[in-house]
């Protein structure tokens, strides 16, 4: 009896917490398998952040911390730094990282820190029961923008690749989703890329993942697949944002 | 050859996301629920697998195992 796939040895065998159809999940497995192929999991440090991915370092295989909220980069700075040549990288959430942290992921990519980030964009904050967030849509309703975010009032979404990308230290931008199967080999490849360039010494490495949050969308997670494909990915354009 | 699919059906939440990627459509949700409350997905003419991988792929809690003989 052969194996065709299964669960991947980059993650530990326990059940995850995420609500049903959540990308979170998805994602992990992605980073899981890209470490278990580069046989990375016995040296890489995942940094962890607040939000509803605050467990992942109970989830991978390899070794975590916990950050305090959005100061994940500046962990993953000091950890690359005392471990040059360990892969080093960061997980975390919109509302971890466009918002409470913008200060440190900025400056993490301005000065090229030689660790990845995984940015997980769901276009809303998950945890604390769907408020809106610096990347929530115009018109998207949250729990604190009843009638939908307007522009008068809180702007328009921040597109953090492409902000980041204007800065000489970030070699690689790329965002993705994980909503079916060609998208999803799409991002494991971008995720690979973002290590095998880190490994490399290039710079700081950046994945965006357009990701479902279907409890807090209030939608099925299918619907919100969709969703996610016509709305989102609209104002967020998948690609490679830049490559250096 | 044959292939065999394994759900670790009290881990699975019903997203239905393995349903959607099927390109033989041969996954659904069970009639009766697991010890977690959800309707687990299940698969119903195993031998129109082709063993594609996409359900395990896709499958956010990781708990489908994919084998042949």
């Amino acid at each position: 009896m052969t194996t065709i796939y299964r669960k991947s040895k980059g993650l530990q065998d326990v059940p995850m917490h995420y609500c049903p159809g959540c990308s979170h999940g998805i994602v992990h497995k992605l980073i899981a398998e890209v470490m278990e192929e580069m046989d990375l999991i016995q040296q890489a440090i995942a940094i962890c952040p607040v939000g509803c991915s605050v467990f992942a370092g109970s989830y991978f295989a390899c070794d975590a911390i916990e950050a305090a909220h959005g100061r994940a980069p500046a962990v993953a700075t000091a950890v690359k730094r005392t471990h040059p040549n360990q892969p080093v990288f960061t997980y975390q959430g919109d509302g971890d990282l466009a918002s409470i942290g913008a200060a440190e992921i900025v400056h993490a990519a301005m000065r090229g820190e030689h660790f990845t980030t995984i940015f997980i964009n769901n276009a809303i904050y998950g945890m604390t029961g769907g408020q809106m967030a610096p990347t929530t849509l115009l018109g998207q309703r949250a729990t604190t923008a009843p009638g939908g975010r307007t522009k008068e009032q809180a702007g328009c979404p921040m597109r953090v690749a492409e902000l980041l990308s204007t800065l000489e230290g970030l070699v690689y931008a790329e965002r993705v989703c994980v909503v079916d199967i060609p998208h999803l080999n799409q991002a494991k490849r971008a995720i690979r890329k973002a290590f095998e360039k880190q490994m490399a010494g290039e710079g700081f490495t950046f994945v965006e993942v357009l990701a479902a949050c279907p409890t807090n969308w209030g939608m099925d997670p299918i619907g919100a697949n969709r969703w996610l494909m016509e709305h989102m990915a609209e104002y967020y354009p998948l690609g490679v944002v830049k490559e250096v | 050859m044959a292939i065999h699919l394994t759900f670790q059906r009290d881990l699975c939440k019903g997203c239905q996301l393995c349903i959607s990627v099927c390109p033989k459509h041969i996954l659904e949700l069970d009639s009766a629920a697991n010890r977690k409350g959800y309707r687990p997905a299940v698969c119903r003419d195993e031998s129109a697998c082709i063993g594609c991988a996409s359900c395990g792929k896709i499958c956010p809690d990781s708990i489908i195992t994919i084998t042949k003989d």
